[in-house]
């Protein structure tokens, strides 16, 4: 080995801990950077796998009843490859472990072989005998939830009659990825299952003998879905087509593509950070290194190195920490994707989720550290190369100190001398000083964040379950029914209360831009399931026109007094002009409101009800089941309580984990820069402390300068760690907004207390570090050396 | 620190240019001249040198502190530039040379060693000499090198494992280690005791005499002057005076 590398290791080897130290920060984020990358490549590459191997379909439609020609004609238009048509029906279902009924999808199999497009991949099993109407193939995460295995039994409310299904297989499907049914924010396996049944006796079940009233679609490569939408819709519009939608907005694959637009944006942002702090403290650390060694460079230089040799030399010691912290990093990236993808696989159902590990991601993860590292030994290498031999064979003159405005403020409190040799301290490298206190708020800021979310996405749990959801209970019917079918349930046991509900199928329309929703009926002035504002608090319907959701009156550029038209998808299929009433800053969905009676109207229909929402006696609880699970109309029940319940089991899941990383990371950061700091000053200040304490100074005095210096720096850093971490909570809120929820910031004073306590307890452990050092000055060794 | 005995003689400073004798000179100065700007103050350190230093003689510039001698002495070395004047080793010309041919210059022509000693202290004395022993192009193994200087039981030791006497010697096996033609020395008993200071002498000597590198040591302290060939003294950036030693007192008779 080179003496000039041994060199190298030695003085590495010397400075271990502050190496370590930087290592870590620069761990961290290589860690997050590789998790991140690598989860986001697994995922997408499963993602694709799994959509070519179930054949995943381009776009979807769901239609009243269309008979099976009308699916030819749709294979037949331009752009389109293959046509799928199926049966698709809501039931609910009986499952022996469940008091209260499950909502099921009751989902045709083709008469012959297996389906062409969204192909069911058997876990176990066979596939079902296509004349037998008691088979069926369960969702693989909903048989999971039940323990239920091949050969055991799931009831389905088929049209008011219980039919017992066998499952003779389980499976999965890409159309099932993440599956969630309406209106919830999580997916529920236990009260949410897909079944795959033979074609036949489904259809005949269901009125549908000749016809379906589900068609998916693949189209052919290059093919954009809008014009094939537009064509399939006008031929499905005789048949109750309930409007088209391209693949970005079937539910399953919008979840899917949002978890990893958005992993891609993190996967970015909070690494970079990290490795900012990480370049900040090896240019502190490096720059500190040349000063000290300016003699051995100029000796180095005067034996003919030259500055390429020595600057590389000291390139090599970022680079040396930089590959350590990589490293690390690296092996703690591999087990934390590992874990990341174990959480995606309990919300996810993929048969085999690929953890993928490229050769790009690693190599990304390297170059991104190497450029931390370089980023970061620039300023300390040009110190070096700068250095001129002959005058760097001359001490270093004394550092140039001067009365500073804050020295001012120290003479008007009539400061000790200690004190004036702090603030003389911090003023001198104004930018490092200035640094530091940013590292420090960043570690703080990242703990503000942290618990912030925490806080917020709590309160959007008390702002649905406590002021929104009020209902215990909401009951659909499979479709449109008189406002009799809706009073009916209030003579069900243990119903106390009453809103009807009344959803239509519409698509909103404004120039260029439309959506498809579902426009909800709701009583003017609702007392279970209520409309929040995020200012206003809980808002009536108005008597006329739309209230939109700020989310929707967005994708669709339109504001209150604007008018949409609105293209019914059911009945008679009109087309209305509506006024948009008012626009509701919600946290949850992107829905459009109107008041019940004022929709009926606008529809011409009398007391036309798709639902309700019940509040109910607790003790009548069984009873109220079991009568739904009986009635013939009711097609979903959904229960506030498995809502928290299952909003509960995601939190302690998820949150708990989260915390601990959170207070990891900051930790990691917080130390890194104090100890990093304490070092430095330790080091360019040995001298002057040890004169000090030849000067009859004690050790406790002399503690006390380097340690106030410390903690006026951490005194600044917290309260900027404050506002940059409400900053941090406010962009996060922001990236995080989908169109599914909004997570209030929430202003909570605990998260400010934890990102403090956090921060001052890693300086207290760094000065306890650096206070061992400083009892240990060996004041004649110190003194005798030349500074 | 207190400045040598003042030189006895005021020769000019041109009647000390060309006063070699048959052999080659190795430096050949002309009219060199320095002048640092610090702030607003022009600090004039070499006030027109002109200085021709043979193959293989031991020569000793004598001067007190802020003489010009380091100034000097770091030019001749390519550690720095004159402001003007002509600096000439055999053929080349070193003024006015850009970084990388100054530091092909040191890496193959000339060895220092400093009054700080200046070893890299994380490396062992062997490693230190290894450093140039890797980069020079006719080395000899670092371990002849501490030969020559008696250290060859102290190899694998580090700076701080060593006294101020070995240190330097470590330094002096480090700067012949590349068979310099040159060797400069500045202050290398500076920081050293009598006895101490006396072993490093020796060690120089020894170069010069079994090497045949020309040697220039400066130094303030006038009793060192005698074991040199020629002595030369500087002040206020000045050549102010030569003596020609006809004969080298022998080290075991200087005493300061």
């Amino acid at each position: 080995m080179r003496a000039l590398q041994r060199k190298l290791l030695r003085d590495l080897w010397a400075q271990r801990s502050q190496v370590l130290a930087i290592a870590a920060v620069v761990a961290t984020g290589i860690c997050l950077l590789f998790a991140a990358r690598s989860t986001f490549g697994s995922l997408q590459h499963t993602q694709d796998e799994y959509y070519e191997q179930g054949r995943f379909a381009d776009v979807f439609a769901s239609i009243k009843r269309a008979p099976w020609w009308v699916a030819e004609r749709a294979a037949e238009l331009d752009g389109v490859a293959q046509a799928q048509a199926r049966v698709v029906v809501a039931v609910n279902l009986d499952v022996a472990d469940m008091e209260e009924p499950s909502r099921g999808l009751l989902i045709s199999l083709p008469d012959r072989g297996e389906p062409v497009l969204n192909r069911v991949l058997l876990d176990s099993g066979r596939w079902v005998d296509p004349l037998r109407d008691d088979e069926a193939i369960l969702s693989l995460k909903f048989a999971e939830a039940h323990g239920l295995e091949v050969g055991d039994h799931v009831v389905a409310v088929i049209n008011g009659r219980r039919k017992r299904l066998e499952a003779v297989g389980i499976g999965q499907s890409p159309e099932y990825v993440y599956a969630i049914s309406g209106g919830d924010l999580f997916p529920d396996p236990r009260r949410f299952g897909v079944l795959w049944m033979a074609r036949r006796p489904l259809a005949s079940a269901f009125d549908m003998e000749g016809g379906f009233n589900d068609l998916s679609l693949r189209l052919l490569p290059d093919v954009q879905p809008q014009g094939v939408i537009a064509e399939l819709d006008r031929l499905l519009e005789p048949y109750g087509g309930l409007g088209a939608i391209p693949r970005s907005q079937q539910t399953s694959h919008w979840y899917l593509t949002n978890e990893l637009t958005q992993l891609e944006s993190t996967g970015y942002v909070v690494p970079l950070l990290f490795l900012t702090v990480a370049a900040f403290l090896l240019n502190v650390v490096l720059v500190r290194l040349v000063a000290a060694q300016r003699e051995q460079i100029a000796a180095l230089k005067a034996l003919g190195y030259s500055n390429r040799a020595i600057g590389l030399h000291y390139v090599q010691w970022g680079l040396g920490v930089s590959a350590l912290g990589a490293a690390l990093g690296l092996l703690g990236g591999i087990w934390m994707s590992r874990s990341w993808l174990a959480t995606y696989e309990t919300y996810f159902s993929f048969p085999r989720l690929i953890h993928q590990m490229s050769w790009n991601d690693f190599a990304q993860a390297a170059g991104v550290s190497v450029v931390a590292s370089m980023v970061g030994a620039l300023g300390a290498v040009r110190a070096a190369v700068r250095l001129a031999p002959a005058e760097a064979m001359r001490p270093a003159p004394p550092a140039t100190y001067r009365q500073t405005a804050l020295e001012r403020l120290a003479e008007w409190l009539q400061a000790s001398v200690a004190w004036r040799i702090i603030l003389r301290n911090l003023a001198r490298r104004p930018v490092r000083s200035l640094l530091s206190v940013v590292g420090i708020a960043f570690a703080g800021a990242t703990l503000v964040l942290g618990s912030s979310l925490v806080s917020s996405i709590t309160e959007l749990a008390a702002v649905l379950f406590d002021r929104m959801q009020r209902q215990d209970v909401m009951v659909t019917f499979n479709e449109p029914a008189s406002s009799s079918s809706a009073f009916e349930l209030t003579s069900l046991p243990g119903v106390r209360s009453m809103e009807p509900i009344r959803t239509v199928p519409a698509r909103l329309r404004s120039g260029a831009r439309s959506r498809q929703v579902g426009v909800l009926g709701m009583v003017a002035d609702p007392r279970l399931w209520r409309v929040l504002d995020s200012e206003r608090g809980a808002v009536a319907m108005p008597a006329e026109g739309l209230m939109l959701s700020s989310m929707l009156a967005e994708i669709l550029g339109v504001r209150a007094g604007d008018r949409v038209e609105m293209e019914v998808l059911e009945g008679r299929r009109p087309v209305l002009g509506v006024d948009v009433a008012s626009v509701v800053d919600d946290y949850v969905g992107a829905s459009a409101y109107m008041e019940i009676e004022a929709l009926r109207r606008l529809l011409g229909e009398q007391g036309t009800t798709s639902g309700a929402v019940l509040t109910i006696d607790p003790l009548a609880e069984s009873e109220l089941y079991a009568a739904l699970k009986r009635t013939p109309r009711v097609a979903g029940v959904a229960l506030r309580s498995a809502t928290i319940e299952n909003f509960e089991t995601f939190l302690s899941d998820n949150i708990g984990s989260m915390m601990f990383a959170n207070l990891l990371f900051a930790f990691v950061i917080a130390f890194g820069v104090i100890y990093n700091t304490a070092r430095i000053s330790l080091a360019e200040r040995a001298r002057e402390l040890a004169s000090l304490r030849v000067l009859g100074f004690r050790r406790s005095e002399i503690s006390g300068i380097l340690l106030g210096e410390l903690g006026l720096l951490t005194a600044a850093g917290i309260p900027l760690g404050f506002g940059l971490g409400v900053l941090f909570v406010l962009w996060a809120v922001r990236a995080f907004e989908t169109e599914l929820y909004r997570i209030p910031y929430v202003f909570d004073t605990r998260t400010f207390v934890i990102s403090a306590v956090a921060v001052v307890g890693s300086m207290v452990v760094s000065a306890l570090v650096v206070r061992r050092r400083l009892h240990e000055l060996d004041l004649v060794a110190v003194l005798k050396s030349r500074e | 620190m207190s400045a040598g005995p003042a030189p006895g003689s005021s020769q000019p400073a041109d009647a000390v240019a060309g006063s070699g004798g048959a052999a080659p000179p190795v430096f050949r100065v002309r009219d060199l001249r320095k002048v640092y700007e610090m702030g607003e103050v022009q600090v004039h350190a070499l006030r027109g040198v002109d200085l021709e230093i043979l193959a293989g003689e031991m020569l000793v510039l004598l001067g007190p502190s802020g003489s010009g001698k380091s100034t000097l002495l770091n030019i001749l070395g390519g550690l720095d530039l004159p402001t003007s004047g002509s600096v000439e080793y055999g053929e080349r010309r070193l003024d006015g040379a850009d970084e990388a041919l100054l530091t092909r210059f040191r890496r193959e022509h000339v060895g220092f060693v400093f009054q700080f000693y200046n070893l890299i202290p994380s490396l062992t004395a062997r490693e230190n000499v290894a450093l140039v022993t890797e980069i020079a192009r006719y080395p000899m193994r670092p371990e002849e090198a501490l030969t020559m200087v008696r250290l060859q039981d102290r190899l694998d030791h580090f700076p701080s494992q060593l006294s101020g006497g070995e240190q330097q010697r470590v330094a002096i096996a480090r700067a012949i280690a590349k068979r310099p033609q040159v060797l400069l020395c500045d202050e290398p008993t500076g920081a050293l005791d009598v006895e101490t200071g006396i072993v490093v002498l020796e060690a120089l000597e020894r170069v010069n005499r079994e090497l045949g590198t020309a040697t220039v040591v400066i130094t303030h302290n006038a009793a060192i002057a005698d074991f040199a060939d020629r002595v030369l003294s500087m002040a206020n950036g000045e050549l102010v005076g030569e003596r020609r030693n006809e004969t080298r007192r022998p080290l075991s008779e200087i005493h300061w």
